[in-house]
């Protein structure tokens, strides 16, 4: 029987090696006539040790990393087929701390099973999700979402159970299922990991709103900038429809459902559900007003669900396992795990799935591993670019929707990008401007004018031309753009720029309170 | 590297008809116009509003919305580099600076040999292995100035 040997397809991976890693091992197996099996798994999300190799051996998996191409002839002459020892070894990935001290229920399978695989899917707790939605039928099958307390994964945090609830009553012939994979926030990269790592479990929970709402027709909306997703994506579509999963008569259950990729073109605004629709209706990604809102008057003006890939791709587990079970993660109103993102300058970058309650302190260190640098932390922005910088000292904050918010953040995708003591928080407001007015769809005043005007006063500022006058003026158009705004990117880019401006004015040359 | 064929009108019409029955199908006929030629010719423009029933206003307008179509044809190498907070983190800055001064262009520019073209982009979701970057669809993780030349020169030393 052929060695197994996991080498992970995950773009993260590739871009530090992976394709040639994968490359010289095979080059090696027909050198030494071994014989093995290279499988292409999603990534653990233990990036600073990718690309990680994996071998299936007697005693279960053992992982190798971080493995340069280079490496791979000595590797084999250690005997890494028989999981032998070597600098490189790390032993049993699930019981390194960083992946141990997870809850992954979303992220189940990433990394374990082969993504574009149906027979593995199906082995490794696959369609009994949905199995179970289409014998509950569409009501109860929205009462388990609503029962799980699963909210937005997207950022917004709204309750995904009221958004279908609103799709299934709504009337109509034509309902669609839409999910936002305009995944755009940086420092995060969580749909992104299920997209190349487990495409079935998002094809499966679109499946399952779509008997929920009544849908027959669902698009996934992909950001151009992730053409590794566009192919993973693609090879599962192709494989659920040649099992059946997709079609006509799923699962004998008279559920009708076909899926199709759609790709964006670089605009960050389509990340806004409704820019989104827009977008996929082949229009300008502008803004729309609600109400009405997606769930009545959606895609080309149909009922339509909209969700993101995370939320989706946590229905399967909560179908399956029961909403009681997924809610009895979490905290407060938080329910249930989030994939949180570990980026910028820290030591251990990577993906940690835990209940919310966990503490931004103990996933920057006790995680991360604090700074790359070995500078000291100075201050982590979480959720996004539109997510408050928060300092090391308000650290202790848990990962809480309502937490988070009450120190003035958002939770929003679960980014978290971390900063050591170089960095000049005034650069970093100014660019939470500059960055608005590249993306503003410029359908509301507050946001097109207001971000271009936001770097002005900030350029005011640090050039010292009336530095007190210009901080009230940079106050007064936060306020504006937050009440103003039609939405979030025009709404939120004050949370950076004012987080900024409060926890480190000697940045901004402002004396400090 | 990308070899691209010559737009005609003929081929333009072609893929607009092709596409026109699927439902939103302006964004479709954009993007597989700019695979095959690597840009959006301003000319195609009355000719996929043509074909869509739609004005020409409204096929410019999507057009010049995103970033990603692009007016004129690119170099043969595409490089978009990451200006997103993560990457800022760990030295997109200076990373972008010995870009710019290493290729001789701003962003959005193509060196006069026509073989590399600068780009920005904000976020590639390879925040995990800071500064990214993609270069022609391939992603290159923890780029440092030595990486990023190395690089360049690999595809500079490449066919014409």
């Amino acid at each position: 029987m052929s060695t197994v040997v996991y080498v992970p397809r995950d773009s993260g991976a590739v871009s530090v090696g992976a394709e040639d890693v994968a490359a010289a091992i095979a080059h090696e197996a027909k050198r030494r006539a071994l014989d093995l099996r290279i499988v292409r798994n999603g990534s653990r999300g233990l990036y600073w040790l990718e690309p990680m190799v994996e071998v299936v051996t007697p005693a279960g998996r053992i992982a190798y990393g971080p493995v340069a191409a280079s490496d791979v002839p000595e590797l084999i002459d250690s005997g890494i087929f028989t999981g032998a020892a070597h600098r490189l070894r790390l032993g049993a990935p699930e019981e390194i701390p960083y992946l141990k001290n997870q809850n992954r229920l979303t992220f189940a399978r990433v990394g374990i099973t082969d993504p574009v695989s149906i027979e593995e899917y199906i082995a490794h707790g696959g369609y009994r999700g949905l199995r179970r939605a289409l014998d509950l039928g569409p009501e109860k099958t929205v009462a388990q979402v609503t029962e799980s307390g699963l909210r937005g994964r997207g950022g917004a945090g709204f309750p995904a159970g009221i958004k279908w609830e609103t799709a299934r009553k709504a009337t109509g012939t034509q309902k669609y299922v839409v999910c936002n994979a305009d995944e755009g926030d940086s420092g995060t990269f969580s749909d992104r990991m299920i997209m190349e790592g487990d495409p079935f479990v998002l094809i499966e929970g679109m499946t399952i709103a779509a008997s929920a709402v009544g849908a027959t027709q669902g698009y996934i909306y992909l950001r151009s900038e992730y053409p590794h997703a566009y192919r993973a994506l693609n090879e599962a579509i192709d494989g659920a429809a040649a099992a059946g999963y997709l079609g006509k008569n799923i699962m004998g259950g008279g559920l009708n459902f076909n899926l199709e990729v759609r790709l964006g073109a670089g605009a960050y605004v389509c990340g806004e559900e409704t820019a989104l629709l827009e977008s996929l209706e082949g229009k300008r990604g502008m803004v729309r007003f609600k109400p009405p809102l997606p769930a009545i008057v959606g895609l080309f003006g149909k009922p339509t669900a909209i969700n993101n890939v995370v939320t989706l791709a946590s229905i399967p587990i909560i179908l399956d396992r029961g909403g009681e079970f997924y809610k009895n993660y979490g905290m407060g109103r938080s329910r249930g795990t989030l994939p949180i993102q570990l980026a910028g300058n820290i030591k251990r970058p990577g993906l940690v799935e835990s209940a919310f309650g966990v503490t931004l302190r103990d996933l920057v260190y006790e995680f991360g591993g604090g700074t790359a640098s070995g500078r000291p932390v100075r201050a982590v922005q979480v959720g996004g670019p539109l997510g408050a910088y928060i300092p090391e000292n308000m650290l202790d904050v848990q990962m809480d929707y309502e937490a988070v918010a009450a120190r003035g953040g958002i939770v929003g995708h679960g980014g978290i990008v971390v900063f050591d003591d170089t960095v000049d928080m005034a650069k970093m407001a100014r660019y939470a401007f500059e960055f608005c007015a590249i993306e503003s769809c410029g359908k509301c005043t507050p946001c097109r004018i207001g971000s271009t005007r936001g770097m002005e006063v900030i350029d005011r500022i640090m050039n010292d031309r009336g530095r007190g006058e210009s901080e009230a003026l940079l106050r007064d158009l936060c306020e504006m753009m937050t009440h103003g705004s039609l939405c979030a990117l025009g709404g939120l880019t004050p949370l950076p720029v004012l987080s900024a401006l409060n926890n480190f004015p000697g940045d901004f040359g402002l004396a400090r309170n | 590297m990308q070899d691209r064929a010559h737009w005609t009108p003929e081929a333009v019409i072609a893929i607009a008809e092709s596409l026109k029955k699927r439902p939103g199908p302006l964004m479709l006929i954009l993007h597989r116009i700019q695979e095959e030629f690597g840009h959006i010719p301003r000319e195609a423009v009355p000719l996929i509003a043509s074909a869509l029933n739609l004005s020409r206003a409204e096929v410019h307008g999507v057009v010049t919305f995103y970033h990603d179509f692009k007016a004129e044809p690119p170099g043969r190498n595409v490089i978009q580099l990451c200006r997103a907070e993560s990457c800022q983190a760990v030295g997109a800055a200076a990373l972008e600076d010995h870009a710019k001064r290493r290729l001789g262009v701003d962003f959005r520019e193509t060196t006069a040999d026509g073989r590399f073209t600068l780009e920005p982009v904000y976020c590639l979701g390879l925040c995990a292995c800071s500064p990214a970057m993609m270069v022609n669809g391939t992603p290159h993780g923890k780029v440092d100035s030595r990486r990023f030349d190395a690089i360049v020169a690999a595809l500079a030393s490449g066919p014409q």
